[in-house]
This record gives structure tokens, C-alpha cells and sequence, in this order.
């Protein structure tokens, strides 16, 4: 028997599964889908397999949640330590951390402040989701350590919603306290307008647009929700390379270990 | 049993004792399996080695979850952000779930085409069942640990089926939960049988392993292994071959773990749950979709609910519905033709359950929920009657008997 029939057979089988793959993950896809606003697709520095985050880029979207989010919007899970991985040095991320104080406890059992530490978590802006609805007339601000993660397309819908505010159509009624966003899901959403040109005067002397200002808290936020990302893409690489050599090792081993029995 | 030699005399007194390595050496090495096995067979070792990785990854897990509904979300993202590479292990644990329930799926469509259910493999079926029924269960418990709000909603959702049962349905959902709604002592309950039932699994499995081993595996021609001649032993043949499967599985698992790993979960569940907000849309994970779909398929609570558990138990009787005494759909050309169909069938299903059920879709449900339940209850027991088999083979390695050119199994089937 000469290869030709083998090599038709993996070729079969390898169409086979993925057709089954795709079987089952095309509803899923599908069902992705279901949300009707559709939003830009922009060309982020992180996404695709080797994508890594700009870090100037994730500075300025920190000074950006700095300056202009942190207002309403906390990040509990992050902590100030975690900032190094975006590039700034101890001093900086103390510095940064001063800036906030947290509640803590004296020797006579008080409750007093003290500063913040790299150590310690984002000091979110409310001390409970009660006061922060009060303060923004009964709507929430969401956390925003896992924003990029806990929407669909999170980095495209982030930019999208935060440059989405349009004039409202005419037939549309804005009650009191709510925005229009042509990005936001029923279109009316509880936050202001959050980014004007020029709102922060970025360090690094970019120029602030809005739309800049919204790529770059994305990418700020985006590594925010996925500290891990490039760790997890470039020990992949290896993992596949390494895989992909098994296995073409163990097709060829099969090889020989079937010859005498296919040729029989 | 006694046939194998050792030369390492630490091993030959154990064995003379305790005979484990004469048992390894009989069903791992010389085990007689058929010599013709395509590689849909490798699929069985795959789940398995996915079964190991879910247990090792879990235990791991375990060690740096809480199961408290305050802490249950935090220690999840304290797990992917500071445990040393605690976001590699927590990506295997949730793919390998999804990939777990990928090969089971295709091991139990291979099952079905090469009617791997017949005589004298009904308890090896059946046993395969139970070991889907008791993944079923730990999968939606383990998706309820990370308590975001598909945990939460999901677990609210599914746990209230139960409430459809007559007269008692409100007190077992109180049972169930441990409370009067889905809370901390339900979490508590779930964390602990997630833990447990993957050992009853192991335990399942090894009553399939040895139910499998008593008359080996069946084969693509689906006919009775004659002699040695049919069967290669297990070793070499077959490792190497379940390795070569193992590579190709693997790096498809590792291209989803490391580039796409959430692509198959649900972003709501990065929200921590909130017994206050409900999500728009309540859906399961992928692999029960298709129950899902003929769940709400069913315009009555109940009817549903005993609809998505009879999809589940008529599986356990195909052994006795299927009349037919062959068993490769290759020698079935109208049965051929129906399996296409139920597995178009069950991914319709599948895509239906996560659509909103409304208009067309319902409609679709309601067809694909009664064609599933026709092909098993229906068509499995005719179509023996009405239909002509193909001739079958006189063995393995035989001649066809009444074919022209063949000169064997292996060129019959490449011929196709």
C-alpha cells in the first residue's frame, strides 16, 4: 500500500473533527451574535496571538481612569503592586499609592487612615454600593477590574460606549439623569459623557482626543481584566511548538510500528 | 494470566503475591484489540486522560477556592491573578470541561454509528450513560463555584425544575438548596459535590473499563473478532496510536487554553452574581444546549423537564430498541443516512437552546425535540424491518463473501 490512502485518511479524519469542531462551536458563535448593536472593530496591539499591550499606551489609560473614571468607577481587584507590570518602578507605584488612604486600625483599636501602600488594593471611590447609587442618582458604576472580560467583545464595546454619545433622534425621550449612546444596550445610559478632547493633558505630550483617551483607558483596562495575557500567549507558543513536535514524532513512530501490518 | 515472565525478582515476588503486574501485562500490553480501529476509537483514551486533568486541575484549584458566597468571585480572580500561574490551571480546569464533553460527544456518536451498544456490550453502554449523566451533574455544579451571574442564574434556573414536580416539587427545591433560595449553604453543597462525584466517575469508568475488556472493542465492520489473526495486541499498536491522537487533541486544547480562553464561556459570568439584577439572557454552558432547547421545547413546565430527562434515559434503552443484530452503520445504508441526520439534529438543538425562545425558534425546537425522541423510540425498532443490509465481511481479515474485488476489511473500507 503506497502513502497515499494513509495521507487521505488524515486528511478525512482532520476534516471530520474540525467539521464537528466548528458544529459546535458555530452556535456558540451564533449565539454571540444575538446582540443586535453592532460596534467598530478596531486593530487593539493585544488582540491576535502574539498581540502584546502598548505600555505607553496603558500609561496614559491609567491617568485617564486617574483622572477622569476613578471618580465613580473602582478597581478592587487590582493592587497598586500590579502597576509594575505596566511599567512603572517602586517609587512611582508608592507615590501613586499615597495619593489614596485606606481605614485601618490604631493600638487603641480606633479606626484611624493611613496611606495607601503598593500593597493595598485600589481604594474605590464609594465605601458601599449604597452610597455610590445615591451619589449617581440610583444607578451603579460598575467595578472595572474585569470590564474588558465581562462583555462580549469587551475592548471594542468599551470604545465604542465611551465615544457613542450622539444627539439623541428626535422621537427619542431622555428621562432625567440618563444619557443617550448609541452603543449602549437600549441606548440610555446612567453615565455622562465621560471624555472631551482635551479632558487630562496626557505626560507623554499625545494628544488628547476622545477618541485617543477611549483606545487608551481600553488598553489600560483591557490589561487590567487579563494581567496575565502575554505570559499566558508566549508560554502558549511554546507549548504548541513543543506539542506539534510530539506529535508529529509519535505520527511518525505510528508509522513504523504500523508498516509491517499495513503491508501485510 | 500467569504467562508473563519478569526478570526483576522484586517484581516476581510481588506478583506471585499480588498478581498487578500480570494484570497490567494482559490488559495494557498483550490486550487483543481489533486490528482494523479508525481513529474515532481514540477518543474513549481522550477522555480519560481529560477526566485525569479535570481532577488534577481541580484538586489544585481547591486548595486556593472559597466557598462562601462573599469570597467565592475574589478567590476565583485571586487564583488567575496572584497564584503562581493559578490562570494556567484554572484555563485547563475550564476547556478541559468544554473538551471533556467534546470527545464524550463524539465517543458516544461513534458508539452510535458503529452500533457499539449491541449484544454483549449493553452494560458497557449503559455504564457509558451513567458516567454523562453523573459529567452532567458535575459540570453544572462546578460552573455555579466561580459565582458570577450565569453561576448564579444558571443554578437558580436548573435548580427550579424540580419545583415541577407534583405536590412535593416546592419542598425538594427547599431540600435542594438548603434554604429558600440559591445562597451560601447551596454553594456549600455544590463545592462538595463537585469534589466528590468526579471520584464516583473514576469509579463508573472502571466498571466501563472492565465491562470493555470482557469482549474488547467493537470495530468499524462491527463484526465479532474471529481469532488472533483480527487482533493486534494493545501495545504497541495502540499506545502509539492513542499518543499520536493525544498530540493532536492536545494541541488543539492548548491553542484554546493559551489564545482563546474564554471563548467558550460566558462574559455575564465575570460579573459577580447578584441575587438583585438578572441577566438578560439565562443560558446554560454550550454542552447542555441542546437539553436545554428540548426543555423549553415543551410549552408545559413539567412536561419539559420530563422531556430533557427522557432524552437522557432513552439512551440507556437503545441497546433493546435498536432490533437490528448488525452493527456498523457501513453495512446500514438507510440507518447511515438517519445518524447524519440525528447528529444535524442535535446540533440544531444545540443552537436553538441559545437562541431566545421565541417565534421560528420555538417552532424548530418543537420539530428537532420530536425527531430526536422518533429516530430512538420510532425508527430503532422498524427500521430493522424495512431495511436491506449490506453483506457483511466473513471476518476481519477475510474475504467479503460475496464482494467482487475486496480482498479484505481494510480495502473494503478504504474503497468507500
Amino acid at each position: 500500500m503506497n502513502a497515499k490512502p494513509y495521507w487521505f485518511k488524515i486528511k478525512r479524519f482532520t476534516i471530520q473533527s474540525f467539521t464537528i469542531l466548528y458544529l459546535f462551536f458555530s452556535s456558540q458563535i451564533c449565539f454571540a451574535a444575538g446582540e443586535k448593536i453592532t460596534f467598530p472593530k478596531l486593530d487593539w496591539s493585544f488582540s491576535g496571538i502574539t498581540g502584546t499591550f502598548d505600555r505607553a499606551s496603558q500609561q496614559r489609560g491609567l491617568q485617564v481612569y486617574k483622572e477622569v473614571c476613578a471618580g465613580c468607577h473602582g478597581m478592587r481587584l487590582l493592587a497598586y503592586r500590579n502597576l509594575k507590570a505596566i511599567g512603572y518602578n517602586d517609587d512611582e507605584i508608592k507615590a501613586f499609592a499615597s495619593e489614596n488612604s485606606v481605614n485601618t486600625l490604631n493600638d487603641d483599636g480606633e479606626v484611624v487612615e493611613r496611606e495607601a501602600r503598593p500593597s493595598d488594593k485600589f481604594v474605590s471611590p464609594y465605601p458601599n454600593e449604597q452610597a455610590a447609587r445615591v451619589a449617581n442618582g440610583g444607578a451603579y458604576p460598575p467595578d472595572l477590574s474585569l470590564i474588558v472580560k465581562a462583555r462580549s467583545d469587551g475592548a471594542n464595546y468599551l470604545h465604542a460606549l465611551l465615544t457613542g454619545y450622539v444627539d439623541a433622534p428626535d422621537e427619542q425621550k431622555i428621562p432625567d439623569g440618563m444619557y443617550y449612546n448609541k452603543y449602549y444596550p437600549g441606548k440610555l445610559i446612567g453615565m455622562p459623557q465621560p471624555l472631551y478632547e482635551d479632558g487630562v493633558e496626557y505626560a507623554d505630550g499625545t494628544k488628547a482626543t476622545a477618541d485617543q483617551m477611549a483606545k487608551d483607558v481600553t488598553a489600560f483596562l483591557a490589561w487590567a481584566a487579563e494581567p496575565e495575557m502575554e505570559d499566558r500567549k508566549r508560554l502558549g507558543i511554546s507549548v504548541i511548538l513543543f506539542l506539534l513536535v510530539l506529535t508529529i514524532l509519535s505520527y511518525l513512530a505510528m508509522k513504523q510500528i504500523w508498516a509491517p501490518i499495513k503491508n501485510r | 494470566m500467569s504467562k508473563a515472565k519478569f526478570k526483576n525478582p522484586v517484581v516476581k515476588w510481588i506478583d506471585h503475591r499480588l498478581p498487578i503486574f500480570s494484570f497490567m501485562d494482559h490488559e495494557l500490553n498483550h490486550y487483543p484489540t481489533p486490528k482494523n480501529l479508525n481513529y474515532f476509537w481514540n477518543f474513549g483514551s481522550l477522555a480519560g486522560i481529560a477526566l485525569v486533568t479535570m481532577i488534577i486541575t481541580g484538586i489544585v484549584l481547591s486548595m486556593n477556592y472559597t466557598a462562601h458566597v462573599d469570597y467565592a468571585f475574589d478567590s476565583v480572580e485571586r487564583i488567575m491573578r496572584d497564584v503562581n500561574h493559578g490562570w494556567l490551571i484554572r484555563y485547563i480546569h475550564m476547556n478541559g470541561a468544554s473538551f471533556f464533553f467534546i470527545v464524550v460527544y463524539i465517543h458516544i456518536f461513534r458508539g452510535l454509528y458503529y452500533g457499539s451498544y449491541k449484544a454483549p456490550r449493553e452494560l458497557l453502554w449503559i455504564l457509558g450513560v451513567l458516567i454523562l449523566l453523573l459529567m452532567m451533574a458535575t459540570a453544572f455544579m462546578g460552573y455555579v463555584l466561580p459565582w458570577g451571574q450565569m453561576s448564579f442564574w444558571g443554578a437558580t434556573v436548573i435548580t427550579n425544575l424540580f419545583s415541577a414536580i407534583p405536590l412535593v416539587g416546592e419542598n425538594i427545591v427547599t431540600w435542594l438548596w438548603g434554604g429558600f433560595s440559591v445562597d451560601n449553604s447551596t454553594l456549600n453543597r455544590f463545592f462538595s459535590l463537585h469534589f466528590v462525584l468526579p471520584f464516583v466517575i473514576v469509579g463508573v469508568v472502571i466498571l466501563h473499563l472492565v465491562a470493555l475488556h470482557r469482549f474488547g472493542s467493537n470495530n468499524p465492520i462491527g463484526i465479532d473478532v474471529r481469532g488472533t489473526q483480527d487482533t493486534l495486541p494493545f501495545n504497541p499498536y495502540y499506545t502509539i496510536k492513542d499518543l499520536f491522537g493525544l498530540g493532536v487533541f492536545l494541541t488543539i486544547f492548548a491553542a484554546a487554553v493559551f489564545f482563546f480562553p474564554n471563548f467558550m464561556g460566558h462574559p455575564d459570568n465575570y460579573i459577580e452574581a447578584n441575587p438583585m439584577v438578572t441577566p438578560a439572557h439565562i443560558v446554560p454552558e454550550w454542552y447542555f444546549l441542546p437539553f436545554y432547547a428540548i426543555l423549553r421545547a415543551i410549552p408545559d413546565k413539567l412536561g419539559g423537564v420530563l422531556f430533557m430527562f427522557g432524552s437522557i434515559a432513552v439512551l440507556f434503552v437503545i441497546p433493546w430498541l435498536d432490533r437490528s443484530s448488525v452493527r456498523s452503520s457501513q453495512f446500514r445504508p438507510i440507518f447511515k443516512i438517519f445518524f447524519w441526520i440525528l447528529l444535524a439534529d442535535c446540533v440544531l438543538l444545540g443552537y436553538l437552546g441559545a437562541m431566545p425562545a421565541e417565534g421560528i425558534y420555538v417552532i424548530l425546537s418543537r420539530i428537532a425535540t420530536a425527531y430526536y425522541f422518533f429516530h430512538f423510540l420510532i425508527l430503532f425498532p422498524l427500521l430493522p424491518y424495512i431495511e436491506k443490509t449490506k453483506p457483511l465481511p466473513i471476518s476481519i481479515s477475510e474475504p467479503v463473501l460475496s464482494g467482487s474485488s475486496p480482498a479484505s476489511a481494510f480495502a473494503f473500507r478504504e474503497k468507500k
